[in-house]
């Protein structure tokens, strides 16, 4: 299940993870995204190499690239 | 004529070894083992998508999905068979039997997981893997192999009757006896000198003998 479809869409969950990332750790967004710790982690890794994700001191927020997909 | 042998040295994982690092195509998408990293992790093998036995398998874990999770315990899936075919086959199972599988299965098309962990058992199949279980703790360490034959179906509760003798081991550092299960009297760690182990006949303990006294547990 990755977060970015061969259509540049993304998914339900990648929606509900960049909809909780708001310099928020993995933790507050696997509680907020009702997702489990282990799919965050990984779908994180995916946002963060499409840019619509960044990361900073452990902490996540949505990048304008990423609020444009919700 | 020439004979090429080619012999593929793998060491298979054994209890107390860090689980072996991986990086895999799943039906929820890539995976490392790192990302269960804090979590009590089942990876389970089985021989065969659509197959009978698997699939009783399959419904038996989906339906302990919730216990599993009370232990804060996740559940990994794993044979040799494609995305596509892992994704088919949750779809069919509950289409026909309304058991919706919630957790990844591992695509292990080259095996390469399933060499690291000592999953492929050429005497039982030649290309499939066997029924193998490990529970990996949440520093990442092997706590318990199980192996089973392609037509033995696995025990679910025995699984979780593992995790539950395991936490309760490393959370009040004692050991647990034949066919315990949550509630019953622990084993009291064996003495190790003889000071303690007069001492411990006066401690209350319901004991056989000084080597093997048990208590009931006060759970916090």
């Amino acid at each position: 299940m990755p977060c970015i479809l061969p259509d540049g869409n993304i998914t339900d969950s990648a929606k509900r993870i960049l909809s909780a990332a708001r310099d928020n750790s993995i933790e507050e967004i696997s509680g907020e995204a009702n997702l489990p710790l282990f799919r965050v982690r990984s779908s994180i890794r995916e946002l963060l190499d499409a840019n619509l994700i960044d990361e900073k001191d452990g902490r996540y927020s949505t990048t304008e690239e990423g609020k444009n997909k919700l | 004529m020439d004979v090429e042998t080619k012999i593929e040295e793998i060491r298979m994982p054994l209890l107390g070894d860090k689980a072996p690092d991986f990086e895999a195509q799943t039906s929820q998408g890539t995976l490392r083992l790192e990302d269960f990293k804090g979590s009590w992790l089942v990876i389970f093998s089985h021989p065969a998508d659509f197959t009978p036995v698997c699939t009783t398998e399959f419904m038996a874990f989906a339906q302990l999905y919730d216990e599993f999770h009370k232990r804060n315990c996740e559940l990994l899936g794993l044979s040799v068979d494609s995305v596509p075919s892992h994704i088919a086959w949750a779809r069919n199972i509950e289409e026909k039997t309304g058991v919706k599988i919630p957790f990844p299965i591992i695509a292990d098309g080259n095996k390469e997981v399933a060499k690291k962990y000592g999953m492929l058992h050429p005497g039982e199949s030649k290309t499939e893997t066997v029924r193998a279980t490990f529970l990996i703790d949440p520093e990442g360490t092997l706590r318990l192999i199980l192996y089973y034959p392609l037509t033995t179906g696995r025990n679910m509760q025995e699984i979780l009757r593992c995790i539950d003798a395991l936490q309760t081991s490393d959370k009040y550092n004692v050991a647990t006896p034949a066919n315990w299960k949550k509630g019953d009297k622990v084993v009291v760690p064996a003495p190790i000198d003889q000071e303690s182990a007069e001492a411990r006949v006066k401690e209350g303990y319901e004991c056989v003998d000084w080597y093997l006294c048990k208590k009931e547990l006060k759970e916090e």
